[in-house]
């Protein structure tokens, strides 16, 4: 086998600018596709974690039902204070989960006394809540960056809209669970912008002012946002969490939480799967490439040495040996274009992250592209490199061996 | 025993409409230890046949024997197999595999058709150079030798194998010579003293000159036998 390789190389390196040219194509198809599987993932993750780390949260937890009806915040499918007393307990028992925020969440009316509208707005506890989602304060762009009992934070546009600063005294009023109406004044403690870019109507405070303005005796939460020490564990965690939870039963038997990762809270997934769908496709280009280059010179290769081959056959050599060497050969071009491809991917990440290109998502700017390739990734390409590679040589290779030894001694 | 037997042999080919009948009925038995020729004008038949002693080939009908074995029997698979074990083939181009040395162009057939271990393969290989005047040659490549060269090579490389016959087809078509007469001594002195059979397809009056028996060949027909100056020293 060594021998068929020294023999396979040899024969690459007799039609030199042919195999330079080829193996550089490859190489530069390989290139392409790791940088832009490494910067199209650094984009990716900048925008996952801008989404969960100033709001979502890796996982959240709520009383089943309450996600389908989630836009109209329902009070009613509140969790209660013994859930919530359960779920704090169960996630104890996780040491993946790093913190978690139990909110109010709450439909009500914001009035500036001249002018009244919908807010939506969310009761945290302001230490919890930066824990989870600590890009949650680079969110608040006027006033301090906290949240003080008696104060609110309400988004850009509503200040606007409402032509409201901070330290002007607001009123929020809401209708609790058993139907009557309650009012709170608040100061306006700072003003926040949405992750995403101008729109949003989510305004927050302490989670004690939440429930007085519900009149809630005791604690009710709407859900409970997760964060995990490693991202990666996102799905073992939530499987493990829901499975744990799943055998708090309601009276009626039915499973009384719901566990749900970002994923399926957020529109953004969708885009999460664009640059997915869109690197699968990149990664389809490059396997035509490597198809069709290494194919066309296969297919040279054997028509060239058609002599040759007639004269191992005619010497003993078993036509799998006849197809191993051609196979060999679309291998050899395959990893060399592989390997080349993957140091020049790294050469180009290198200087991309020496040069620090910036970008803007939403409403934030200056966010540093800092792609980089894990081992998964590089040995996945070479893989799909290498096996498209042989692939492509198997049908010169069939016909080198099918080769009738009298007939191709005979052509000229 | 024979090492070739052929009997009625025909070999007929099909181009489109036309059938062109190669050999029709060729009958002969070739001893071991033989240096014979087969000779014949252009289309004579003479590689056909040759293609068909050396399994290369089958016959359309008759009877082919090559060291007992019905070679029209045999599969692609098996043919290659009984090539490697059995016979050895010199061409007139000298077919040397261009990115392999002089010392690897002879090793391949041990190395990749028959497998024989390292220490073997290189007395061998070194034994041949020697005997061919090649081995000061051994790290050149094809393109860095003569013609002359090139055939001791192929000669080199038919006889490692140590098989029982020798195909040669116009092995002196493209040298000199005194160039030719040298390699048709070095088949001689190995006919000798390995008692590897010979089969030739020539024109040259060099080997004719030298075989033991020559065969004539016309329009497919084995029209003549006889002695040569080989045959009359034998």
């Amino acid at each position: 086998m060594l021998r068929l390789f020294k023999i396979a190389v040899r024969n690459l390196s007799r039609y030199k600018r042919r195999t330079f040219l080829t193996s550089s194509l490859i190489a530069i198809g390989v290139m392409f596709v790791l940088v832009f599987i490494a910067a199209s993932g650094s984009f990716k993750y900048i925008m996952i974690g801008q989404i969960t780390d100033s709001m979502l949260g890796h996982l959240q937890v709520h009383k089943r039902g309450y996600v389908a009806s989630i836009d109209s915040l329902p009070l009613t499918l509140n969790l209660s204070a013994k859930a919530e007393k359960t779920l704090e307990k169960t996630m104890e028992d996780i040491p993946e989960i790093e913190a978690f925020s139990p909110r109010i969440k709450f439909g009500g009316m914001f009035s500036n006394f001249i002018e009244t509208t919908n807010i939506r707005v969310n009761g945290v506890y302001p230490e919890k809540e930066i824990a989870t989602v600590p890009l949650f304060l680079s969110r608040i762009k006027q006033g301090e960056k906290s949240i003080k009992e008696g104060e609110i934070l309400i988004p850009e546009l509503l200040a606007n809209g409402m032509k409201t600063k901070v330290g002007d005294t607001v009123v929020v009023i809401a209708t609790n669970q058993d139907g009557s109406v309650n009012g709170k004044q608040f100061i306006i403690g700072g003003i926040i912008e949405s992750v995403t870019g101008p729109g949003g109507r989510d305004g927050y405070m302490h989670i004690k002012d939440a429930m007085e303005v519900l009149r809630m005796e005791k604690m009710e939460i709407s859900e409970v946002a997760i964060r995990l020490k490693n991202f990666g564990k996102l799905h073992a965690v939530n499987d493990r969490l829901d499975e744990m939870l799943s055998k708090e039963l309601k009276e009626q038997g039915k499973p009384i939480f719901d566990v749900r990762t970002w994923e399926k809270l957020s529109p953004f997934y969708n885009v999460a799967r664009m640059i997915d769908v869109m690197t699968f496709f990149i990664k389809l280009m490059l396997i035509a490439i490597v198809l069709v280059s290494i194919m066309n010179v296969m297919i040279m290769a054997v028509f060239e040495r058609i002599r040759e081959i007639g004269t191992i056959s005619a010497i003993g050599t078993l036509p799998k040996k006849i197809l191993s060497l051609f196979l060999i050969e679309g291998f050899s071009l395959g990893v060399f274009g592989a390997v080349v491809g993957n140091i020049l991917a790294l050469g180009v990440i290198f200087l991309i992250n020496l040069v620090k290109i910036t970008f803007n998502f939403g409403r934030q700017s200056g966010l540093v592209l800092s792609p980089s390739l894990n081992s998964g990734d590089i040995l996945w390409i070479s893989a799909i490199v290498i096996i498209v590679s042989v692939a492509a040589a198997l049908q010169p290779a069939f016909k080198a061996s099918r080769m009738e030894p009298v007939e191709a001694l005979r052509h000229v | 025993m024979s090492l070739v037997y052929a009997e009625d042999l025909t070999k007929v080919y099909s181009l489109g409409e036309i059938k062109v009948e190669a050999l029709k009925s060729v009958s002969f038995e070739i001893e071991p230890a033989s240096f014979i020729s087969f000779i014949g004008p252009s289309g004579s038949g003479k590689t056909t046949l040759l293609n068909l002693i050396g399994c290369l080939d089958k016959p359309t009908s008759g009877k082919l024997e090559v060291s007992d074995v019905n070679t029209s029997d045999l599969t692609r698979k098996e043919a290659a197999a009984f090539r490697g074990k059995n016979l050895g083939f010199i061409f007139q181009d000298f077919n040397l595999i261009p990115v392999l040395t002089v010392y690897e162009n002879v090793e391949y057939p041990l190395l990749i058709v028959q497998n024989v271990p390292a220490e073997e393969r290189k007395n061998r290989i070194i034994s041949l150079l020697e005997t061919v005047g090649m081995i000061d040659q051994k790290d050149k490549y094809p393109d860095q030798i003569s013609g002359g060269q090139k055939q001791r090579v192929a000669v080199a490389r038919a006889l490692v194998t140590n098989p029982k016959l020798v195909l040669a087809d116009e092995p002196t078509a493209n040298l000199d010579s005194k160039t030719a007469f040298m390699v048709i001594d070095i088949m001689q002195q190995m006919k000798d003293e390995f008692g590897v059979t010979f089969i030739f397809s020539t024109h040259d009056p060099k080997i004719v000159r030298e075989v033991e028996t020559v065969y004539t060949l016309q329009d497919g027909i084995l029209v003549g036998q006889t002695a040569g100056k080989g045959g009359r020293h034998a």
